[in-house]
C-alpha cells in the first residue's frame, strides 16, 4: 500500500477508542496464547511423549507395559498399528481382508469420478450399479476360488459404505416418488399413502426402526423364510433416509414458481415428461445443500447398526478396545475413527459446494416463486 | 347450435358456449360465448379480476370449467389428461411472466416439447427452434440461458418456443405486462408480425395501439361475462355500455 499521504497520524482520540483497542488486543493474545498451550499440550502427548509401537511379548502377544506406562502422557498409538485391521475389516477372515480393502477402494474411487461433470454420463449409474454387485460378489466370495465368507462376518468399514451407498442410491428414487406423490393433487389415495409413509417414518428414531427390522420383521415372515440381518438393517436404512429425503425434495418442489409446471403442461409434455425435464432437474438442484447435508447425516447414523449387532465401523472400534490389554487406549482409537468419518463427511461437503458452484449460473432465477 | 358448429369445424378453431366456472364461491366466468375463426385475430380487455386470464386458461386446460362447452379443433375439452395433450399441442400460450425454463439453454426450450411431445428428431427439432428464433429476431442467443437475456429477450423467445410446437391457436395473456416500457416495443413487433402473418390469435392485453392496428375483433370482459364486442373501430369510438365508456376513459388517461 502506497503510503498515507500527509494526513498526521491521529492519536488514539478519546479514551473510549483506546479502551476498545486495549480489550480486543488483550482478547486476541490470550486467545492466541490459549490455542498455542492447546496445541502444544496435544503435540505433547500426541507426537513427543507417544509409543508408536510395542514389542511382543514372551507369549507372542504384544506388551503394552509401555503404553500403560505412558498412559495420562503420551498417546498409544500402538493400539492403531495393532487394531486397524479388525478396526476396518472386522472379522473378515484375516488373509482374504484385500477382498474389503478392494472394495472400500472402488467405493472412494467411484465417488470421486462421481464428482466430476465429465462423468456425469447415464453409464455412470450403470458402472455404480456393477460396482456394488460386484462388491458383493467379491465380498461373498465362493467362485473363482475365493473361500465363501458369511454375510455376518463382514463388518468395519465396507459396512459403513455399503449401508450409506445402497441406503443412499435406493432411498433418493424412493423419496422422489413419496414426494411426488404427496404434492399430487390427483391421487388421494397415493397422496395418503405417502403421507402417512413419511409422517410415520419421521416420528420414530432410527434405532427403533433397526430393532423393528430386526427383531420384529421375522416374526412376520413366513416360517423358513429368512432375510440376512444386513438386509434388514439395510430395508431399515432405506425406508428412513427416504423418508427425511421426501421432505427436502418436496420442499424443492414448492419452491418452484407455479409457472414452469403451467408451461411445461401448457407445451403439451405429459405428467412425466414435466417431472424429468423440466420440474425435478430444477428442484433438485436447488436442494443439492440440503440433500448433501441428509447425506451426511445419514452416514454417521449407519453407526447405530451396532444396536442389531452389526459391526460396522464404529462397532468394530469398539470391540477393538474391548480387549484387556488395549483397555483404557478409547482416545486414541476415537480419534483414529473420527478422522475416517471426517475424511468422508468433509469430502462430501466439498462436493456439495463443487456442485452448487456449478449449478449456480444457470439457475440465476428469473422470477419470483409463485 | 351444435350442428353449425360441426359444419364449420374447419373454419372454427375455438367455440365456448354458456360457460361457467368457480373458484370456490367466486364466480368467475359467467356464461361465457366465444367461437373464434381460423386466422382470427382478438383482443381481450376489462378490469383486473374480470376473468380474462381464466377464460383463455380454459381453452386449453390450465384451468377446467365447471359448465357449458368448449371445443377446440373439433374436440370437446373435458378433464382427461390424455385429450388435455392433444388439445395443448395445438394451442400455444404465452405467459405474462414468460415462464421459460431457467435450467435449459434458449435452444433447448424450444426443442424440448417438440422432440418429446411432437416426436421430431434432434436436427429437426433445432432446425425448427432456430427457424422461429429468427422469426423473433433472437437466433444469435440461442445458446444463452434465460437468465442471460432481458425481459423482452425472454418473452420473444417464449413466443417462439410456442411457435415451435406450429400450433393452431396462439393464446397470450398480458404478454408485455411485466415489461419494462422500454421493452414493450419489440415485442409487440413480433406479435403485430404474427398476427399480419395470419396466426390465429386470442390476446389478453391493454396495449389499445396493438388491438387497434392488429385486431379483427375486441372483447371487453368484467366480472365475468363478456359485455361488448367488435371491430376496433366501432368499440374504442362507440363503446354502447357504460362500463366499457368508463374502462375505456380509465385506461386511455392512463395512457
Ligand atoms: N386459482 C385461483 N384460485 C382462486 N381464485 C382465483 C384463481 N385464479 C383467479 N382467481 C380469481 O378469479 C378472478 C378472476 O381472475 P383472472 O385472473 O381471470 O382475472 P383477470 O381478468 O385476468 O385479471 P388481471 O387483469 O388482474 O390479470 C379474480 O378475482 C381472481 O382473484
Ligand atoms: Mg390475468
Amino acid at each position: 500500500m502506497a503510503p498515507a499521504p500527509s494526513r498526521p497520524a491521529r492519536p488514539l482520540a478519546s479514551a473510549r477508542e483506546r479502551r476498545a483497542w486495549l480489550i480486543s488486543a488483550s482478547v486476541t493474545a490470550l486467545l492466541v496464547l490459549l490455542i498455542a498451550w492447546v496445541a502444544w499440550r496435544f503435540l505433547a502427548w500426541a507426537v513427543w511423549h507417544a509409543v508408536w509401537s510395542v514389542p511382543a511379548g514372551p507369549d507372542g502377544a504384544p506388551n503394552t507395559d509401555a503404553c500403560r506406562a505412558a498412559l495420562g502422557e503420551g498417546a498409544c498409538w500402538a493400539v492403531i498399528g495393532e487394531k486397524y485391521r479388525f478396526i476396518l475389516f472386522g472379522f473378515y477372515p484375516y488373509a482374504e481382508q484385500w477382498r474389503p480393502a478392494l472394495v472400500v477402494l472402488l467405493f472412494i474411487g467411484l465417488f470421486a469420478a462421481s464428482l466430476f461433470r465429465r462423468f456425469w454420463h447415464p453409464s455412470l449409474f450403470v458402472v455404480w450399479a456393477g460396482a456394488l454387485v460386484f462388491s458383493a460378489a467379491l465380498m461373498w466370495g465362493g467362485f473363482a476360488g475365493l473361500p465363501f465368507v458369511p454375510a455376518d462376518q463382514w463388518g468395519g468399514l465396507p459396512i459403513t459404505l455399503f449401508l450409506a451407498t445402497v441406503g443412499l442410491a435406493l432411498a433418493f428414487p424412493l423419496a422422489i416418488l413419496a414426494a411426488l406423490a404427496r404434492a399430487s393433487r390427483g391421487l388421494p389415495l397415493l397422496k395418503g399413502l405417502s403421507i402417512l409413509y413419511i409422517e410415520l417414518i419421521r416420528g420414530v428414531p432410527l434405532i427403533s426402526l433397526l430393532f423393528m427390522a430386526s427383531v420384529m420383521l421375522p416374526l412376520f415372515l413366513p416360517p423358513g423364510i429368512e432375510i440376512a440381518k444386513l438386509l434388514r438393517a439395510q430395508i431399515a436404512f432405506i425406508l428412513f433416509a427416504g423418508a427425511y429425503l421426501a421432505e427436502v425434495v418436496r420442499a424443492g418442489l414448492a419452491a418452484l414458481p407455479k409457472g414452469q409446471y403451467e408451461a411445461a403442461s401448457a407445451l403439451g409434455l405429459s405428467y412425466w415428461q414435466s417431472m424429468r425435464h423440466v420440474i425435478l432437474p430444477q428442484a433438485l438442484r436447488h436442494t443439492v445443500p440440503m440433500l448433501v447435508n441428509t447425506f451426511v447425516g445419514f452416514f454417521k447414523d449407519t453407526s447405530l447398526v451396532l444396536v442389531i449387532g452389526i459391526y460396522d465401523v464404529m462397532t468394530t472400534a469398539r470391540t477393538a478396545i474391548l480387549e484387556p490389554r488395549w483397555q483404557g487406549f478409547g482416545i486414541e482409537v476415537y480419534l483414529f475413527l473420527a478422522v475416517i468419518y471426517f475424511a468422508f463427511c468433509y469430502s462430501m461437503a466439498g462436493a456439495s459446494r463443487r456442485l452448487e458452484s456449478r449449478s449456480a449460473t444457470p439457475l440465476a432465477a428469473t422470477e419470483e416463486p409463485a | 347450435m351444435s350442428t353449425a358448429v360441426e359444419s364449420n369445424a374447419a373454419e372454427t378453431v375455438v367455440v365456448m358456449e354458456q360457460v361457467e366456472k368457480w373458484f370456490g364461491r367466486l364466480h368467475v366466468l359467467r356464461g361465457v360465448s366465444l367461437s373464434v375463426r381460423r386466422g382470427e385475430r382478438i383482443v381481450i380487455c376489462g378490469p383486473s379480476g374480470s376473468g380474462k386470464s381464466t377464460m383463455i386458461r380454459c381453452i386449453n386446460g390450465l384451468e377446467l370449467h365447471d359448465r357449458g362447452r368448449i371445443v377446440v379443433e373439433g374436440r370437446e375439452l373435458r378433464d382427461d389428461p390424455r385429450l388435455l395433450r392433444t388439445i395443448r399441442q395445438e394451442v400455444g400460450m404465452v405467459f405474462q411472466s414468460f415462464n421459460l425454463f431457467p435450467h435449459l439453454t434458449v435452444l433447448e426450450n424450444c426443442t424440448l416439447a417438440p422432440m418429446k411431445v411432437r416426436g421430431l428428431s434432434r436436427e429437426a427439432a433445432e432446425a425448427r427452434a432456430m427457424e422461429y428464433l429468427a422469426r423473433v429476431h433472437i437466433a444469435d442467443q440461442a445458446r444463452k440461458y434465460p437468465a442471460q437475456l432481458s425481459g423482452g429477450q425472454q418473452q420473444r423467445v417464449a413466443i417462439a418456443r410456442a411457435l415451435c410446437m406450429q400450433p393452431r391457436l396462439m393464446l397470450f395473456d398480458e404478454p408485455t405486462s411485466a415489461l419494462d416500457p422500454e421493452m414493450v416495443r419489440e415485442v409487440l413487433d413480433v406479435m403485430i408480425e404474427l398476427a399480419e402473418s395470419g396466426t390465429t390469435m386470442l390476446c389478453v392485453t391493454h396495449e389499445m395501439g396493438f388491438a387497434e392496428r392488429v385486431a379483427d375483433r375486441v372483447i371487453f370482459m368484467d366480472r365475468g361475462e363478456i359485455i361488448e364486442e367488435g371491430p376496433p373501430a366501432v368499440f374504442f369510438n362507440q363503446p354502447k355500455s357504460e362500463r366499457l365508456k368508463l374502462f375505456l376513459s380509465q385506461i386511455l388517461h392512463r395512457a
